[in-house]
């Protein structure tokens, strides 16, 4: 059940994942219920979700590549091709798209140069369109590596696209960017974080957060 | 006055409602101590059976009734839906965000009451700052004692861990979230059997929404009966709503149920922005067909509501002035659902994207005449005779949410849609 005889495929890992992926597999009761913690992990490894990751990911929780794949290619994501260091997400849905999201989208678009889930030619900035955030109540709203900001405008998102290719930030905060970007909160957000994503996989627990600084 | 149960501590302590010490310091976990000391897990259950708090996830299905149906035979488990990912709605959100640990003891106390020694909390993947204040709040309730082995000495024991989602608004429905922390593709199960009876691992589960499980410490603390009396009889309790689109506040509200649309359009929520006239509203998430103002002086209560042939829902209120191009506003809502189906019922999976397309090409302005028929047609194939509650082509009600918005547009604002196509005389006023 504990998957520790395929660990080696991992070796390449840093200490630091390896030791995540072994504690990860170690809190389900069963090893596929890892998947997807894992492919997160993976990301961040390899930086995007590549063959090996998948790879990687089955053998440590003994199911075929193929049945990998087809859970990473279900879920948004999972990224399957190379994402910038800073994936900007536009919603579109309804809150958003009553009060201007589309515009939104059409801004970053262009201040970034891209198309719908494309790379700048550099490899820093990706722009997308995702569905409903869970920040009507701030619409229209963006999330950079899935940090929030809420009450976005047209020129605010082309200001904040101007601003990760100027700062590079190594860690996106959210308190940060809503500060300089941001506008209407769906709520009062309570204490501000000094934690936040250093790339496009979400800063939580061992797939990995970020101190500021770091 | 202001009946408040899941939102009091956030409002008084903006702050640090999120920490353990300022749920201490305003009794919480009190209702824990006292109930692994006192209490049956009977007893609690009871509580909970006597409030008759319907469920906040969407499906208003009575949590008492639900938690009888869990089959007697270990191990069992507690999942906590928080996927959150319903147009409109942010409300689980903020319960998460700014006073985890009400959550955790809710899921103690279920815990406790249903025998459960494992509980997943499922939470979307677009929320890590979610994730962080609720992983924040775990790993300092195991500090204290109210998560792990032999909790307060009372000999019962509960682990807790947070599942992170990966962007898919079906892994909300309950089947479809249990397949996704079984590690495979979030699709929706057929039912039966329950989760109740076979839910994840194949074991007896319970799979309840955040904003459900988070009224538990006050039902526990105060009694079912108290809970049962407050609100109207069928409609018990206080509710989250979430109030978005052109309203001048939009925000979450927790307010007592039974009042009118136009208490909680107007008062509340403030009006509409810039003067504007109120156009329409959806009710109850994306999903939910729409209302209009003769509407306004209906009750605010779930059978009210249904009785208009829409629902409540996820208590998400997105509210339209007279600038709204519906048309656009059902495309946008069409195409969310043609992008989150799943992909396993033929006709949710053609039937969204024929949606999407032929709007699509309305709004390009080469709608024709016969796309309105077309439209419905296609509504009518993914849930025949488009009644409410809608009827089911599909293994889950996704494809029929669909059909919410085609339904509204043509019954409240046809002769607009027709203004967009070619070929129609229409006068429009
Ligand atoms: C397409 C679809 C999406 C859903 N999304 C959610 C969701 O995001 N959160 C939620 O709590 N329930 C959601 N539900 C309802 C769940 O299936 C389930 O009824 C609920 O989690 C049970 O909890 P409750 O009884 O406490 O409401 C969804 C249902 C469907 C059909
Ligand atoms: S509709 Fe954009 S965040 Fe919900």
């Amino acid at each position: 059940m504990s998957g520790s005889m395929n660990r080696s495929v991992i070796n390449h890992w840093s200490p630091e994942n390896q030791r995540r992926a072994a504690a990860i597999l170690a809190s389900y009761p069963e090893d596929r219920s890892a998947v997807m913690p894992l492919l997160y992990l993976a990301s961040r490894e390899h930086r995007y979700v590549t063959e090996d990751a998948m790879k990687e990911v089955a053998a440590l929780v003994g199911i075929a590549a193929a049945q990998v794949r087809s859970v990473a290619s279900f879920y948004t994501m999972y990224k399957r091709e190379p994402v910038g260091d800073y994936l900007i997400s536009v919603c579109t849905s309804i809150s958003c798209h009553l009060l201007g999201g589309d515009q939104v989208l059409a801004a970053a678009f262009s201040a970034a140069g891209v198309g719908n889930g494309e790379t700048t030619e550099d490899g820093k900035i990706s722009v997308e369109r995702a569905e409903c955030i869970g920040a009507c109540g701030g619409a229209p709203a963006v999330q950079v590596n899935y940090e929030l900001i809420e009450g976005i405008t047209p020129d605010k998102i082309a200001a904040l696209v101007a601003w990760l290719n100027d700062t590079q930030p190594n860690v996106v905060l959210t308190d940060e960017m809503q500060q300089l970007f941001g506008g209407q909160r769906s709520f009062d957000w309570g204490p501000t974080e000094s934690v936040g994503a250093s790339s496009a996989v979400p800063a939580f627990g061992p797939y990995g957060s970020a101190s500021e600084g770091q | 006055m202001t009946t408040r149960i899941l939102t009091t501590r956030m409002e008084e302590h903006p702050s640090d409602s999120n920490s353990m010490a300022r749920y201490l310091d305003t009794g919480g976990y009190a209702t824990l101590r006292h109930a692994l000391a006192s209490l049956s897990p009977e007893q609690v259950a009871s509580e909970v059976k006597a409030s008759n708090l319907r469920g906040r996830g969407g499906a208003g299905f009575p949590m008492g009734v639900k938690w009888g149906f869990l089959a007697d035979s270990d191990p069992k488990y507690l999942v906590i839906n928080a996927d959150e990912s319903e147009p409109g709605t942010f409300k689980d959100r903020q319960l998460l965000e700014r006073d985890p640990h009400q959550l955790v003891e809710g899921i103690v106390l279920s815990s406790f009451a249903l025998g459960i020694h494992r509980a997943f909390i499922y939470i979307r993947g677009e929320y890590p700052k979610a994730a962080r204040r609720v992983q924040q709040a775990i790993e300092e309730a195991f500090e204290a004692g109210y998560l792990g082995a032999d909790i307060c000495g009372s000999g019962f024991s509960l682990d807790v861990s947070i599942h992170l989602g990966g962007g898919a608004y079906i892994c909300g429905e309950e089947t479809a979230l249990l397949n996704s922390l079984e590690g495979r593709r979030g699709e929706p199960r057929l039912k039966p059997p329950f989760p109740a009876v076979a839910g994840l691992y194949s074991r007896p589960t319970i799979v309840n929404n955040v904003e459900s499980l988070s009224n538990v410490p006050w039902i526990v603390a105060n009694g079912g009966t108290a809970y049962s009396s407050i609100g109207p009889e069928r409609s018990a309790g206080t509710r989250m709503f979430s109030l978005s689109g052109h309203v001048k506040k939009p925000g979450n509200y927790e307010i007592v149920m039974g009042m009118s649309w136009r208490d909680l359009i107007y008062g509340i929520g403030g009006g509409i922005r810039d003067g504007n006239e109120l156009k329409t509203w959806i009710p109850g998430g994306a999903s939910a067909p729409w209302l209009v103002p003769e509407h306004l002086d209906t009750p605010l209560t779930i059978d009210d509501v249904t009785a208009l042939g829409t629902m409540l829902g996820s208590g998400a209120v997105v509210v339209m002035d007279q600038t709204t191009d519906v048309v656009a506003a059902a495309h946008s809502i069409v195409r969310f659902f043609a992008h989150e189906s799943c992909g396993q019922c033929t006709p949710c999976r053609e039937g969204t994207r024929w949606l999407q397309d032929i709007l699509e090409r309305i709004l390009d302005g080469s709608g024709r005449p016969s796309d309105i028929d077309l439209l419905l047609d296609v509504s009518d194939n993914i849930s025949p005779g488009l009644t409410w509650p809608p009827a089911m082509t599909t293994i889950c009600p996704l494809g029929p949410s669909a059909t919410a918005p085609i339904v509204s547009i043509t019954k409240y604002f046809l002769d607009e849609v027709k203004a967009k196509i070619d070929g129609f005389e229409v006068a429009v006023g």
